[in-house]
């Protein structure tokens, strides 16, 4: 027995790395870095999961997938098997793969981590979820007894996709009300092409509608109907998934200075509106030839990612900690240091400095050190006195974080916010202070993740469907 | 969806469209504006909503071509669709009965006043509208502004009509005839938005502006569309349009404005080629 176990151990194979594009090449398209495992590497990652029969992985994932069950039908090469287990828990495979935290959500906690690297459970995930759809037409669930009942749904990200998908296949009919001209928030704002190909999310987005649901965009709640007159158009549940939109922008003088922009206005730009395809698609999006992204998050990466592939010569993190304190994945700073990205650590722009035709020419940085850890457990900055320098860039994206847009909750005078003004709901169902109102997502957790308002959704389309069933509030 | 009803050629260079949009018809209050975009590879640009018919569900916009977007838009005609209207966005304009008050547009800048104006009339004020342009034919809405207007005055560039010179000669005319006025709107390229301000300040008279800003979104998301008012940043989309043209920072507006200014003559210049193989 002893012997077995040994040989086994021996015999396990290193974790399969993903073949990527070459950096130098990768810099010059937006194609996905990515490429992905073969059915062979998939199978050899496949084989280094123990499946363990209390897998610690399933607790680390916010949704709870079957980790084991759907490695084993890999190992099996039941691919599609495989998929379709995942999509059991998690609707949305070929994203999560791509862009959820696995690091520190399943991996981390693998038990293969003690010894050896952890199962790469999310290249996993990625693989049998396009193998899925590439091997043709995805199947529909049955149709359900309709209950004749209607929810609205206002947006179109992770959270409210969720709710809407799992609503409809309960047999709601589900509307969802879209500010911008396309489905899927951040992940088709946001997150750029090269790391989540837009051809993925309609995919998903087209899924949820051919479960019938009703999709209208261009539709702004808060300005072309309120909650309430929802609720009088007869939707019997409101779902809010409205992400956490607002930019939040460094109040420093020079901060309107043209070069200067928001990481959402920069990446809306550039994917939503497809600047870098330009002057084929007509909207502009300009990069300076040294560009620097304030920030050290996701966001920052990918927003500097972007410019790098908009011609940029050079690029620039500024950040006001130092690495070890960055928020962004791993993967993302090994990708942007790959792509040629440099890292100004320990500085903090204190103004930003124009020329005379009112373009950013330069910022004034000031150098910090670390302090105590803060309430984030990371080490605080604090500002070197008379440390100030000044720092040439034509172009500056500022990339510290984003709030709730209060544009369509300063029209429900009843909704409790809490004191950053997300909304106050319940964690558990989503219940707000307004009967049949229900959120998710980011705009109830603040900035979080895709699986976290997938989640979310998930959770609270089990308590609309309670509610609309008992109408008990 | 969005289909055009109506075209016309109002002024040189200025189209007027009535769109199917019966949504954004019973919403839409004076002030407020949509986004559109013409289609899939298109821009999205905003523009105020002149007019609205409820009844019929439809909505009048007025645009002047200054660039791709707005010339693509002049090639379509009744029958065409545009594949995106969203709105009504930004703030509805303050109205109420305040006395006397003076609108003033410069050039396609009067289709932004028209609807407050009438908004103001409705409202029971004593209308005085003045309607400026570079030359005669540049003055749009004359006859729809006379018809709810107390007084109107035209100026033109060129003395082609109305009287010769800019809408601050008219203003100050009215404003040094010791009438009282209570309120001043303007709408209009920023430089004209500036020097009204300037001479209203002077007279201490309350001054609402509708800014231009670029956009994107329309709801507050990218923040492109910030202005400065009063030393604050504000998001015109969401915030405004209207600001209190005392407090605004014009220069900062017409930098901004200028950001894509070799970009836009590309675009431009691509599309007029295109169109001349055609
Ligand atoms: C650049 C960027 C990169 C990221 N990278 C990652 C990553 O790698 N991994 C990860 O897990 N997470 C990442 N995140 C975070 C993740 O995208 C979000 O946590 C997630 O999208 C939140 O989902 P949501 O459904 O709550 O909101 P959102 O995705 O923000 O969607 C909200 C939707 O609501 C719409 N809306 C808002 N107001 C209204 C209104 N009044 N009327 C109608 N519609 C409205 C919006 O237009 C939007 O479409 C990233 C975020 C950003 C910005
Ligand atoms: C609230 C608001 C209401 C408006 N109402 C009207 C109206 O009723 N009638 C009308 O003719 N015009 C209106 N405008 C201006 C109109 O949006 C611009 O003229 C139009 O976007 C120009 O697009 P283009 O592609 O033809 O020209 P471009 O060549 O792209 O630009 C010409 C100039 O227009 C401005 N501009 C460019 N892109 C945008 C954008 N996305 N948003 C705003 N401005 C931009 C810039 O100053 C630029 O230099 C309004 C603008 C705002 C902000
Ligand atoms: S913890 Fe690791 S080894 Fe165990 S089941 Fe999960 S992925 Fe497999
Ligand atoms: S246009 Fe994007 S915030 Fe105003």
């Amino acid at each position: 027995m002893g012997e077995e176990k040994k040989k086994k151990k021996k015999e396990r194979a290193p974790r399969q790395e993903m073949t990527r594009q070459d950096p130098k090449k990768r810099i010059m398209n937006f194609n996905e870095v990515a490429l992905g495992y073969s059915e062979e590497t998939a199978v050899i990652e496949a084989s280094r999961c123990i499946c363990c029969p209390k897998p610690k992985c399933v607790d680390g994932c916010p949704v709870l997938v079957d980790i084991p069950g759907f490695i084993k039908l890999v190992q099996e090469r039941k691919f599609v098997e495989a998929s379709k287990m995942i999509k059991e828990t998690n609707v949305l495979p070929a994203i999560c793969g791509r862009v959820c935290p696995q690091e520190t959500q399943c991996e981390i906690v693998c038990v293969l981590s003690k010894i050896d690297k952890p199962v790469a459970i999310g290249r996993l995930e990625r693989f049998v979820a396009d193998y899925e759809a590439a091997a043709g037409e995805i199947e529909m669930p049955s149709k359900p007894e309709p209950k004749g009942k209607k929810v609205g749904v206002v947006g179109s990200g992770p959270a409210g996709l969720t709710v809407a998908g799992e609503l409809a296949k309960m047999g709601y009919e589900v509307t969802i009300f879209e500010a911008l001209h396309k489905p899927g928030g951040v992940l088709v704002y946001g997150i750029p092409e090269f790391r989540l190909p837009k051809a993925i999310v309609a995919r998903e987005v087209d899924f949820v509608k051919k479960l019938g649901v009703e999709l209208k965009t261009n539709f702004v709640v808060g300005r072309i109907a309120t909650v309430e007159e929802l609720f009088e158009q007869g939707y019997e549940a409101i779902f809010l998934g409205l992400g956490a939109g607002l930019p939040w922008f460094l109040n420093l003088p020079g901060i309107n200075l043209v070069g200067i922009y928001s990481a959402n206005e920069f990446l809306t730009r550039s994917n939503l509106m497809k600047a870098y395809l330009f002057p084929e698609y007509d909207t502009p999006l300009k990069v300076g030839e040294k560009v620097v992204v304030i920030g050290g998050g996701n966001v920052a990466m990918d927003s500097v990612r972007t410019s790098i592939r908009l011609g940029a010569k050079e690029t620039h993190i500024i950040y006001r900690r130092s690495r070890k304190e960055m928020p962004a994945r791993e993967e993302e700073i090994e990708n942007a240091e790959a792509e040629g990205v440099i890292f100004d650590f320990l500085v903090n722009p204190v103004e930003f400095l124009g020329d005379n035709e009112g373009r950013i020419r330069a910022m004034k940085l000031l150098r910090m050190k670390l302090g105590e850890p803060d309430d984030s457990g990371r080490r605080r900055p604090i500002p070197i006195e008379g440390s100030e320098f000044e720092y040439e860039c034509n172009t500056a994206v500022i990339a510290i974080g984003q709030g709730p847009n209060p544009l369509a909750l300063s029209t429900m005078k009843t909704l409790k916010l809490n004191k950053w003004g997300y909304i106050e709901a319940d964690w558990e169902t989503g219940k707000t202070s307004m009967k049949g109102v229900f959120a998710g997502g980011d705009i109830v957790t603040g900035e979080a993740t895709v699986i976290e308002a997938m989640g979310f959704g998930r959770r609270a389309s089990i308590a609309i469907d309670k509610y609309l069933t008992t109408e008990e509030w | 969806m969005n289909q055009i009803v109506q075209k016309k050629r109002i002024a040189e260079g200025i189209n007027l469209f009535e769109i199917e949009a019966p949504l954004i018809a019973k919403k839409r209050k004076p002030g407020q504006f949509v986004i559109i975009r013409i289609d899939e590879t298109g821009e999205r640009i905003p523009l105020t909503i002149a007019n609205a018919d409820k009844e019929k569900g439809t909505i009048t916009i007025i645009v002047q071509v200054v660039g791709k977007t707005t010339e693509h838009l002049g090639t379509l005609n009744s029958g065409d669709s545009i594949l995106d209207v969203v709105g009504p966005l930004g703030q509805p304009t303050h109205i109420e009965r305040f006395g006397t008050v003076i609108a003033v547009g410069g050039g396609v800048g009067h289709a932004v006043c028209y609807p407050i104006a009438r908004g103001m009339k409705d409202a029971g004020n004593y209308l005085i509208s003045i309607i400026g342009a570079r030359t005669k034919n540049l003055i749009i809405l004359e006859n729809e502004t006379n018809a709810f207007s107390d007084e109107l005055y035209i100026t033109t560039d060129d003395g082609s009509y109305g009287r010769k010179g800019f809408v601050t000669d008219q203003l100050k005319e009215i404003l040094d005839s010791g009438k009282k006025v209570d309120l001043v709107l303007a709408s209009g390229p920023a430089i004209m938005m500036k020097f009204v301000c300037l001479m209203t300040k002077e007279y201490g008279i309350k001054t609402i502006v509708s800014l231009n800003s670029i956009m994107v979104d329309g709801t507050g998301m990218c923040g492109v569309c910030r202005v400065e008012v009063g030393g604050k940043t504000k998001f015109a989309c969401v915030d405004g349009p209207e600001f209190d043209g005392h407090e605004v920072n014009y220069d900062l507006l017409l930098k901004r404005l200028a950001t894509y200014k070799e970009e836009e003559k590309l675009a431009y210049d691509k599309f007029m080629l295109k169109t001349k193989d055609k």
